[in-house]
């Protein structure tokens, strides 16, 4: 029981930021790293062993027999300081971002589109749309010097 | 003066670096300076370390002296570890950082970035160097993880630098794809933390027998997971060519050479070190598989040249995986020479599409032409890293490839002489792939290009704020400055020297791999003699 309240914690925390960071909003895709970045601090916690007297030579707390696991709370220490870091940073650009587009979303990436956007059998980026007089790219134009190739 | 003592220093000297050159903020010069000498050093400090980790075998440090103080639970401190393969990866990653600063910087005095914002880049980009070295140093799996964040803090901000809204768009996909590859990484951490009560990697790997084996393949599987997606391997792979092409020149070339080669390292360290038995083989094989041609496929629709040679990197991170996964001697010696291959042949290629949108002012094929007859050097000197990529005798890609394809055959099952036959589909069309660009953006005329009639109004140092113009009107666009020439060109001979020296550095690494497979070598230098 002591394990299964921490543990359904965990993988609430942890879905709940999985779902936000499926997001494209910038704003829920942070607070879903954090939610998810508090869930895994958690896991580091609990997976330290029970709770015990604090890890420092002569101090007990009460009724506690045992030392709690300093490592854990140190990894953890660790992870938060890094993602307050990274928090600070993603904020930034999503204000940036909303400056540069008054949009806090991602935007698709417009040379990916254009490229898929390409048919499969003009799969060349020098095909003009409409006009095939320059470039057909023929297979002799590979082997052609410049300014002879056959295709033209 | 010993390895011991040289261990630390590659974090170090970076480290303090990069507060001297935040200090010196106001003053590019001496800036300049400061970032230059220190890789310099680094570079120093890493060949000997290398010939002390050969001759002397694993060097471990125990940092502040936290060693066996408490019998039993292995060392408490943080461990740095220099083994063979550890000095090989730092030796090319500060080779290659040092090339990268000579030429960022080469290009910052031509294109006069006094003026503009970017005295940020430097310090940033000695903490990226700092961050890879550790990792390469890490002796403990917290360790690594705390270089991996380091490294990507430094990348985040290198790869937004000037916030422009493509860099904006880029970024925030980058940010949060290596974000949730580090949380993965930390559940990860977690995990093995719960199972065995260590991080440290040689008390790691003597705990971890001991573990039921569903539960070492269930915890190698998370750690997969999260170094596949740093190092780019194929269902996790599409982040990397929607961001990198976006960041400058530099920054590209450095984050395509070394940043996806440190998830390989951790992928060699947890595959050897932590889970020998190779549980996950199949998997990885297949994965490798997937990832040569999915990536040599993407970079065959590519036009834009920094975006194909982001797909021809993903293409080639195959290649490594596929020696590490059949977890034989031979497999592991080619993947680490490839390793070292391909960190400095992607930069180097990376370095010349700077020289490119120089020269020419633009890095998309459609809009390039003649550069062959412009400028008969910069054909040279793109002419030598892409045979070598494609896998040209006598180049170190043939070599890499061949000892890869040796150790495939020598396997002989059914998965692996399906990735050799791969593997040489992959290499035949990454020579493709070279040969359109080289078709295209050196040999047509220019006027044949669809827009050949355009070009960036003037060459873009860090910030990518030009705008379009006629080809003819453009801005001091077309000389490549020596500053930017001379490390693509050292680069370009150090992936020769690869050649040259190809029996001594195979040698170098066969005896790394043994090395790294061996594991009693790395357990016996951080725990001491005792086991």
């Amino acid at each position: 029981m002591t394990y299964l309240v921490p543990l359904v914690l965990i993988g609430g925390l942890i879905s709940a930021g999985v779902y936000l960071l499926l997001d494209r909003n910038l704003t829920r895709m942070l607070l879903g790293l954090l939610l998810a970045g508090n869930g895994v601090n958690l896991l580091i916690l609990m997976v330290g062993g029970p709770s015990g007297n604090p890890p420092i030579r002569g101090r007990t707390s009460d009724g506690e027999t045992t030392t709690a696991d300093p490592l854990a709370q140190g990894m953890i220490l660790t992870a938060i300081v890094i993602s307050m870091g990274i928090a600070a940073f993603v904020l930034a650009l999503t204000y940036r971002s909303y400056r540069l587009s008054r949009a806090e979303e991602v935007a698709n990436d417009a040379e990916d589109a254009r490229v898929s956007k390409l048919s499969a059998t003009a799969l060349d980026e020098d095909r003009p749309e409409p006009d095939v007089r320059r470039d057909t790219d023929e297979p002799d134009e590979l082997d052609a010097l410049p300014g002879h190739e056959g295709s033209r | 003066m010993n390895g011991q003592v040289l261990a630390p220093l590659p974090v170090l000297i970076p480290t303090i670096a990069a507060a001297l050159t935040l200090f010196a903020g106001r003053r590019p010069r001496l800036q300049r300076t400061i970032a230059f000498l220190a890789l310099a050093a680094v570079v120093a400090v890493c060949a000997a370390l290398l010939y002390y980790a050969d001759r002397d075998g694993t060097i471990a440090v125990q940092v502040g002296g936290w060693g066996q103080s408490v019998s039993g639970m292995g060392p408490l401190g943080i461990t740095l570890v220099v083994d063979r393969l550890s000095a090989m990866m730092l030796l090319v990653s500060a080779i290659v950082l040092l090339a990268v600063v000579f030429y960022a910087i080469g290009q910052g005095i031509r294109d006069g970035d006094e003026h503009q914002p970017v005295s940020i880049f430097l310090p940033t980009y000695l903490v990226l160097s700092a961050g890879v070295c550790t990792a390469f140093l890490a002796g403990d799996l917290f360790n690594l993880f705390v270089g991996f964040e380091v490294l990507l803090a430094a990348s985040f901000v290198l790869l937004t630098i000037g916030a422009s809204t493509e860099r904006v768009r880029a970024g925030i996909a980058y940010v949060m794809v290596s974000m949730v590859s580090s949380l993965i990484f930390l559940i990860g951490i977690a995990l093995i933390y719960a199972a065995t009560g260590t991080l440290n990697m040689a008390e790691l790997s003597v705990r971890l027998d001991g573990v039921p084996a569903g539960t070492r393949t269930a915890l190698f599987a998370v750690l997969i997971v999260a170094f596949g997606i740093k190092a780019a391997v194929f269902p996790l792979s599409a982040w990397l060519p929607d961001s990198y092409p976006t960041a400058p020149a530099p920054v590209t070339a450095v984050f395509a050479g070394l940043l996806t080669k440190v998830g390989v390292y951790a992928i060699i360290r947890a595959h050897s070190l932590l889970f020998p038995g190779g549980a996950m083989d199949r998997i990885m094989l297949v994965a490798a598989l997937l990832t040569m041609l999915v990536g040599i496929f993407g970079a065959i629709a590519q036009s834009d040249i920094k975006r194909l040679l982001s797909f021809t990197l993903v293409s080639h991170i195959g290649y490594m995986v596929f020696g590490i996964s059949l977890s034989s001697a031979l497999g592991m010696a080619g993947a680490i020479y490839y390793v070292a291959h391909h960190i400095v042949v992607q930069t180097t290629l990376f370095l010349v599409v700077g020289l490119i949108e120089r020269q020419a002012g633009a890095s998309t094929l459609q809009r390039l032409g003649g550069l062959a007859a412009a400028s008969p050097l910069l054909a040279l000197v793109f002419f030598v890293p892409a045979l070598n990529l494609g896998g040209i005798p006598p180049f170190s890609g043939f070599i890499g490839k061949v000892a890869l394809l040796e150790a495939g055959s020598q396997d002989g099952s059914v998965l692996a002489w399906m990735l050799v036959g791969g593997s040489v589909v992959t290499s035949l069309l990454t020579l493709y792939v070279m040969a359109r660009v080289w078709t295209k953006a050196f040999w047509r005329p220019r006027a044949d290009a669809p827009e050949g009639n355009l070009s960036a109004a003037s060459p873009s140092a860090l910030l990518n704020d030009t705008e379009d113009v006629a080809y003819a009107d453009r801005d001091d666009v077309g000389r490549m400055p020596v500053g930017m020439l001379i490390p693509t060109g050292a680069l370009i001979a150090v992936g020769l020297t690869l050649t040259v020296l190809a029996g001594p550095i195979f040698a170098y690494t066969e005896r790394a791999a043994d090395e790294v497979l061996d594991r009693g070598h790395y357990i016996s230098a951080v725990l001491g003699e005792v086991r």
